[in-house]
């Protein structure tokens, strides 16, 4: 039989971003997969570089919807490693909490997205109900439903109060019992089962090749969490474990049950918080313009990692007494479960599609870095361009040094 | 055997529906007074720390700047009024609402309140700009 490309996207129903997939078919099997990315770029770490460390957090917010307060995260801890703040013991664990309840709204996201992708949008309503009170909870501590605008460098800008924790503790009730109709729904009915057992599977030896995170390698049997490999925040202070299903066939059904365990497992954290936060400070500098002037003449470079609701979050900062960062650098979970698709992709059906490109839960937004975009054009480098581009980089490093 | 949705699904029946629906003493002046004659739907209370639309006090404003120095989207901008002293002029339409503005004032001249509509037709509307 012949083969066929059957290009998907950049701009389809199927995707909620813009990303293209190039399939090689032969009837209604997918032989090959090519991915092209580069749609979504925006420049955000150029613009960042042009900014002071206190703008970016707000800049850093806005990489993602969803993430909103994993990127600041990253980030601040990238400068707090640095220049070498430390942050109160209070700051660690609103920081933990507000990091948890967004990993639930994001699970919980990603199981009604799921269920819209086979095709069975009542499981969505119904997910996208629960979802409003945790978002609601966000709206009442940070001030917003989105982004939060909490982070600071050396600390939270709002404290939590009685009110509020009173609020959170009801809340993780009500997930405790709504989550019981979610799982059943979920891992006992049929239609769901049929289309996600078997299907998309990354092997255990291809997720550690390619470098997976996040829920897509827990599922594949690969027990990888920054929480538990390199705890930081209040992480340190309790027993979490990376969720790793006993019998891992890495197909997309156990991507489904890492996720929704994930999410009774931040409901356990963010009880524990509750249960066992410390009083005092919330910032480890409170005067800001102090703060900006500090991080002007602060020298050095630092790694922030925090494990996103998709994976693990990486932002890589450089200051030389500058007011603006010398070097920004955030590489988005997404951007490691790009190649995982190859593999998933290999023998499926083209109706599988929608579901094995959702089940990485991917942030098309976050991961494009690539191509380079000038005054609204596309312009793809030659090798004489790149050269240029090669020495004035040259040129700009030793300028600063 | 009963498929797990089916009983979520006919529990819903008999549930009332979850979506607010938009509160007819928000939508813009020329409307109201048409929803009024009809059925008003009760506002829903924003957030108690909801970070709306920002208000400025111009005579408290002490011209340190320190604003525009942490405003992510640069939507501060340093003026001088009819007596000659510094102080600041902000373009709404272009605020993230952040509040860290709020955060830095010395004098807190800046607050932020809970109105949240601000569409309009005009991006330099007297709606869209505090000076």
């Amino acid at each position: 039989m012949s083969e066929f490309t059957l290009p998907v996207g950049p701009v389809h129903p199927a995707f909620k971003e813009p990303i293209q997939f190039k399939f090689k078919i032969e009837g209604e099997k997918i032989k090959s997969v090519d991915i092209d990315m580069g749609y979504n770029h925006r420049g955000i770490e150029r613009a960042g570089m042009k900014r002071n460390p206190v703008q970016i957090i707000y800049l850093s917010e806005r990489i993602c919807g969803i993430c909103s307060f994993s990127h600041p995260f990253s980030f601040s801890r990238a400068v707090e490693n640095a220049v070498g703040i430390e942050v109160p013991e209070r700051a660690h664990y609103i920081r933990t909490i507000i990091a948890e309840l967004e990993r639930l709204h994001s699970h919980l996201l990603w199981a009604g997205v799921a269920a819209h992708e086979i095709g069975f949008d009542t499981v969505l309503y119904l997910v996208w109900k629960n979802r409003e009170k945790v978002m609601d909870i966000c709206e009442s501590i940070t001030g917003n439903r989105v982004h939060y605008g909490v982070m600071m460098i050396g600390g939270v800008r709002r404290d939590l109060t009685e009110e509020h924790c009173q609020k959170l503790s009801k809340a993780m009730e009500y997930y405790n019992e709504t989550l019981t109709a979610i799982e059943d729904v979920f891992l006992n009915e049929k239609t769901i089962k049929m289309r996600t057992q078997g299907i998309g599977i990354l092997s255990k030896k291809d997720a550690l090749a390619l470098s997976a995170v996040g829920p897509t390698v827990r599922a594949s049997g690969v027990p990888k969490d920054v929480r538990v490999d390199q705890p930081y925040a209040a992480y340190a202070d309790m027993d979490v474990k990376p969720i790793v299903p006993e019998k891992a066939n890495g197909d997309i059904f156990d991507r489904v049950w890492c996720r929704l365990v994930e999410v009774r497992q931040s409901i356990q954290i963010i009880d524990f918080c509750l249960q066992n936060i410390p009083k005092g400070d919330t910032l480890a500098e409170k005067n800001i313009v102090k703060l900006l002037a500090d991080l002007s003449q602060a020298e050095g470079e630092g790694i922030g990692r925090h494990e996103a609701p998709r994976g693990e979050c990486t932002h890589y900062v450089v200051l030389n007494k500058q007011p603006n960062p010398f070097t920004w650098k955030a590489r988005a979970p997404t951007y490691n479960n790009v190649l995982p698709w190859v593999p998933m992709f290999k023998d499926a059906e083209i109706a599988d599609i929608p579901i094995i490109s959702a089940s990485i839960d991917p942030c098309i937004a976050c991961a494009d870095r690539v191509t380079i975009v000038e005054n609204n054009k596309t312009k793809t480098l030659n090798k004489i361009d790149l050269h240029k581009k090669s020495i004035e980089k040259s040129k700009r490093l030793k300028k600063c040094q | 055997m009963i498929p797990p949705m089916l009983k979520y699904l006919i529990k819903q029946l008999f549930t009332k529906p979850f979506t607010n629906l938009f509160p007819a003493n928000r939508v813009p002046n020329d409307t109201s007074a048409f929803l009024a004659k009809g059925k008003i739907t009760p506002p829903i209370p924003v957030a108690e720390n909801y970070r709306g639309k920002l208000s400025y006090e111009h005579d408290k404003c002490i011209g340190c700047y320190s604003c525009i120095r942490v405003c992510p989207a640069n939507v501060i901008k340093a003026v001088t009024d009819k007596d000659g002293k510094r102080k600041i002029k902000m373009d709404v339409s272009k605020c993230t609402f952040c509040g860290q503005c709020i955060d830095v004032c010395p004098v807190k001249c800046l607050h932020s309140t809970p109105e949240f509509l601000l569409a309009d037709y005009d991006k330099k509307s007297k709606n869209l700009t505090l000076e």
